[in-house]
């Protein structure tokens, strides 16, 4: 299972970072939502990984899974939804200022720098 | 107490001025002179005992981990200064009254002089040398904005630039300096500095720390090599000349010279850097005014040469040369703030300042005039003004000193200065209040001044009479409180008279003033002489040094900083992969742990094969936009699972709703978006990036294996899991994390929710501006539509369903202390209901229905989250503090009311309106682009209505 885990989190992480260096708002926004998703399985991951120890205390019940990291990640969880919304309408409105959904943000027609044309 | 009032006075009456100008000028000139003559009274309560040898002290902790407290002390140094400041500052405040036109903002002057007051106070009564180094740059900060107050001059912003590059530059210096001096010490209180002087001069790092303080000093002090500043700050308005570069800041330097003299003097060091740098900047200083025609401009030169005068006095490093240095200094501020103010009076009378323009003043300004020419004989060292005293006992000091073992150097060069320092001042009396006019068409008809503007240089010329005739009587206590605190020590002994016999130094004063008068009467031919001589221009050199050295810094950052994210990104990235990397060489011995590992099961299987091909799909069909969304919803679906699965609830259904509320989100983000992504990589760009993502993810993958295959660690999670129940009143301990014991996190959080929301909607209402207007304006709806946009299936079952899930929010809301649930998720719930509304039936239909103002929401769950927090203060609890009672209730039973659920209420408010703010203005710019109207019908074709004809469809949103 700890393998499943730890393999899907480094393939959220390449995926995420893949896409991150793309160069239209689109892209980079979804990799930045594959890499909350790596990151936050990651700090919740820290608690180590338990089955049917959900950290509600009952009677007669003495292992429970560590709550700390999903308190965490319960809110960085909200938080992240916060940020890709805020980032998502900051693509929108660039892309209505200047004409193109390029990251760096050239008017239509600017001369883009040699090299970095993706 | 009342020592540290006299530093803060200043400031904190700095807002008096900015209000009392409503009220009128002198209403305004009243508020700032009694501020600061309250602050002159509090020292002067306290001059008496610091005269007879009392030391006052008052300390505050600050950050006593750093050394840095809030110290001030008083003693006769500082109380000399703070006496120059505050009560030539008074003098100064009388005199801009009258000075300043009506046209000038009074108020905004009158702050500014008063931030500078504060800022000097605090100079020169600080305890502490990390205090004073605040101070020092507020100072220059202060006399920027007082320099380049005509903020319409271009000389007066650009001396006022100069000013602050050099200042500045000069208190970097100082600062790496005084963080040595603490160093070597092991304190930063200059009362424990002061005592060590042999420890510091002992210290191999005593010549750097020594080099540093002198360059702020010099900056300041406008010593050479840095002397050229000073004139172009000329250009200030004539109170700040006369406040600022005669009385205080210029004497900073020296000030910091005179408080650091016992522990750095005395070394052939301190000896020939100080006194040689003096001795050139009173000579060069000396030898530029007599060719100066600017009346500021020889006033500011003679500065420069006689703040060079004091510097190579406490260079000397003698304790007779101290006090000589010390009654120098009082002399100095006397003559030079009068001659500065009688300079501002013939400029505002006149309306010019050019010498060569004038001649015979004294007949049409008497009495302007008289103060001119007994403050300028004073500057000369003419008997028996008080410039003569300290004079003669420069020379007498320059005498004995002897340079590289030759006896005549400073000597001669001393006389020389004096000589030319007797010319310049003549010059000021001969050629502007004595003989016949030169011009007779000046831009004024020149008469004396009002009252107000003369009487400040007027008091201070009768300081500089008394102080002549009665020296020791006058000026002699201070002189002996002062030079004692300079010395730290015994005072020499020495006698405050104007005639001490035939002495050398008289024989060098006579020779001065007949080489000056001659000097003087050859005037004109010398002018002429040395006119075709080149000589450097400072502010050339200064402004091609900037200039070379803003072309360097926008090389430097162009390049770093070109404008492309994806460079950002790229550095970001692989720094941070090599970061890791070295980590990983650094400790070799990279295994898995030996913890027992959990069993693979089917559905774990199925579910990460799942995700591998989600997630390696995702990038590869990248370019199909819709697609790749819907494949992000699967992978977030899966971790939703995995959540489940590894025992953690509360994530999953957080997890889960998000996951609606985003997918809605892009969805609607990509309605305006392009709908593909082009094909514009390159292969080597994508071949680079491949990499460096494969490494990221075999980093952070091998990482986090390494953690999950060791044990945990005995972490604080076992106190919460202890004392959920008992301190937070809840049996989740996931939320009684989040609203209890790390509530103070939680509240920040929300914070930034709602601050982000905000933010959104700032975004999208300044969409009608501009260019993003007229694309919107212009907008083409290129794809297809479905006929029926508002589904008669949908809107009924979503109606239905409103008030199902609603009561599934308030569910999971109330349960969530004890079981899975709370604030968070019952807030993303509810949003989820209420959007699926506004998609069914149309956003103007269900906003007419909802007059909820989301804002006011957001506001709400902060405010409701804060006062649950404050109320624990009630019962003198620190913030937040959690308090629940068991309640008994028939038939429910008996349950645990938390205080904490007040917070929670908060953080659902907050969660509700910002998902809902962000979606509701997303909308907003779909509706403006497909122009069309709001709807009022909830459905396109409603069968209830069957009589009516079908409505068109395209026509709602």
């Amino acid at each position: 299972m700890e393998f499943l885990v730890a393999s899907s989190i480094g393939l959220l992480t390449t995926c995420g970072t893949y896409l991150l260096l793309r160069g239209r708002t689109f892209p980079v926004v979804v990799g930045l939502a594959l890499l909350s998703y790596a990151v936050n399985v990651f700090l919740f991951a820290m608690g180590r990984l338990t089955i049917n120890m959900p950290p509600i205390l009952r009677e007669g019940v003495t292992e429970y899974t560590d709550p700390l990291p999903q308190a965490l990640v319960l809110t960085a969880i909200v938080i992240s939804f916060g940020m890709t919304a805020l980032i998502v309408v900051l693509s929108i409105r660039t892309f209505l200022e200047i004409g193109n959904d390029h990251v760096d943000g050239r008017p239509v027609g600017a001369p883009s720098e040699a090299g970095d044309k993706n | 107490m009342s020592l540290t009032l006299i530093v803060l006075l200043p400031f904190i009456g700095a807002v008096l001025p900015a209000i009392m100008i409503r009220a009128g000028r002198n209403a305004c000139a009243t508020a700032t002179g009694s501020v600061t003559l309250l602050a002159l009274i509090l020292l002067m309560a306290k001059a008496p005992a610091v005269i007879a040898g009392e030391v006052f002290q008052v300390s505050y902790s600050w950050l006593p981990e750093l050394g840095l407290n809030v110290t001030f002390f008083l003693d006769g140094l500082g109380l000399l200064f703070a006496t120059l400041i505050l009560g030539i500052g008074l003098l100064i405040i009388i005199y801009a009254r009258f000075y300043l036109s009506k046209d000038d903002p009074m108020g905004r002057f009158y702050v500014f002089l008063l931030l500078f007051q504060g800022a000097m106070v605090g100079i020169v009564l600080s305890d502490n040398i990390l205090l004073l180094l605040i101070f020092w740059e507020l100072t220059s900060l202060s006399s920027f904005l007082l320099i380049g107050y005509w903020k319409h001059l271009p000389e007066g912003r650009q001396g006022a630039r100069m000013a602050l590059a050099v200042t500045g530059a000069g208190g970097l210096a100082m600062i790496a300096g005084m963080l040595i001096l603490g160093d070597i010490v092991g304190s930063y209180d200059l009362t424990v500095i002061l005592q060590n002087a042999g420890l510091i001069q002992a210290s191999p790092m005593y010549l750097p720390a020594l080099i540093l303080i002198l360059l702020g000093c010099f900056t300041k002090s406008a010593q050479f090599p840095f002397h050229f500043w000073l004139p172009h700050a000329m250009a200030a308005p004539t109170p700040v000349s006369a406040y600022l570069h005669s009385a205080t800041m210029v004497k900073a330097g020296i000030f910091l010279m005179a408080r650091m003299w016992p522990v750095l003097s005395g070394t052939p060091e301190w000896f020939y850097i100080v006194a040689t740098a003096g001795l050139v900047t009173m000579v060069l200083g000396a030898w530029i005014a007599i060719f100066k025609h600017d009346l500021k401009g020889l006033l500011a030169y003679s500065t420069v040469s006689h703040l060079g005068l004091v510097t190579m006095l406490l260079g000397f490093g003698t304790p007779m040369a101290a006090v000589a240095g010390v009654f120098h200094i009082i002399n100095h501020a006397t003559f030079k703030a009068a001659l500065f103010m009688t300079a501002g009076i013939i400029d505002h009378e006149t309306g010019t300042r050019d010498i060569r323009r004038f001649g015979g003043l004294l007949n049409l300004m008497p009495i302007a005039g008289t103060i001119g020419i007994i403050t300028a004989a004073s500057m000369a060292g003419i008997i028996p003004l008080n410039g003569f005293i300290s004079k003669e006992m420069m020379l007498e000091e320059a005498w004995h000193t002897m340079w590289l073992d030759q006896n005549w150097v400073v000597p001669l060069l001393a006389t020389v200065g004096a000589l030319f320092s007797v010319a310049y001042s003549f010059r000021f009396i001969f050629h502007v209040w004595l003989g016949k006019p030169r011009d007779e068409n000046l831009p004024h008809h020149p008469h004396d001044p009002p009252f107000g503007m003369w009487a400040p240089p007027a008091l201070l010329t009768v300081l500089v009479v008394l102080i002549g005739l009665f020296p020791a009587a006058i000026a002699g206590p201070l002189v002996a409180a002062t030079a004692g605190a300079v010395i730290g020590g015994e005072l020499p002994e020495y006698h405050l008279s104007l005639w001490h016999g035939l002495t050398p130094a008289l024989g060098m004063s006579v020779i001065a003033i007949i080489g000056g008068s001659l000097l003087l009467m050859r005037h004109g031919g010398l002018m002429s002489a040395t006119a075709n001589l080149s000589r450097p221009d400072a502010k050339a050199m200064f402004d091609c040094g900037m200039a070379k050295a803003v072309a360097l810094s926008r090389l430097v950052s162009d390049n770093l900083h070109n404008g492309s994210l994806q460079r950002y990104l790229a550095i970001t990235i692989i720094g941070s992969i090599g970061i890791g990397l070295s980590g990983f060489y650094a400790q070799p011995d990279f295994q898995s742990g030996t913890r027992e590992l959990l069993e693979v099961s089917p559905p774990a299987a199925i579910g990460w094969l799942l995700l591998v091909v989600t997630c390696i799909a995702s990038v590869f069909m990248h370019h199909n936009r819709l697609l790749t969304l819907l494949l992000v919803g699967v992978v977030g679906l899966i971790v939703s699972l995995g959540f489940i699965y590894l025992s953690a609830p509360d994530l999953a259904l957080t997890q889960i709703s998000v996951e609606v509320v985003t997918v809605i989100l892009m969805l609607l983000a990509l309605n305006i978006l392009p709908k593909e992504t082009p094909k514009e990589s390159l292969p080597g760009r994508k071949m680079r990036d491949g990499i460096v993502s494969i490494a990221a993810g075999l980093g952070v993958g091998g990482a986090i294996w390494a953690i999950m295959t060791r044990d945990l660690p005995n972490t604080i999670s076992s106190y919460h899991l202890a004392n959920s129940k008992t301190e937070g009143g809840g049996t989740n301990v996931v939320n009684v994390i989040l609203v209890d014991f790390r509530g103070f996190d939680t509240f920040g959080e929300i914070i930034v929710l709602g601050i982000a929301a905000l933010s959104i909607f700032a975004l999208i209402e300044t969409v009608t501006q501009g260019e993003a207007a007229k694309r919107l304006a212009n907008w083409v709806v290129s794809n297809r539509r479905s006929a029926d946009r508002h589904p008669m299936m949908m809107v009924v079952a979503t109606r239905v369903m409103l008030p199902l899930s609603l009561m599934v929010g308030v569910y999971i809301f109330l349960r969530g202390h004890n079981e899975p649930g709370g604030g968070f998720i019952a807030g993303l719930v509810v949003s989820v209901a209420l959007v699926m509304q506004y998609m069914a039936s149309g956003f103007g239909w269900t906003q007419n229905r909802m007059k909820v103002n989301y804002h006011g929401m957001i506001g709400l769950g902060v405010i409701a989250a804060a006062i649950t927090g404050v109320s624990a203060w009630v019962a003198g609890l620190p913030f937040l503090t959690s308090g629940f009672v068991h309640v008994h209730l028939p038939i429910v039973g008996e349950f645990e009311l938390a205080s904490a659920m007040g917070f929670d209420l908060g953080v659902f408010l907050t969660v509700v309106g910002a998902v809902m703010l962000a979606l509701a203005k997303l909308s907003q710019v779909e509706r403006m682009a497909e122009h069309v109207e709001i709807n009022t019908e909830p459905m396109d074709h409603d069968p209830s209505l069957s009589a009516a004809p079908a409505a068109t469809p395209g026509k709602e949103a």
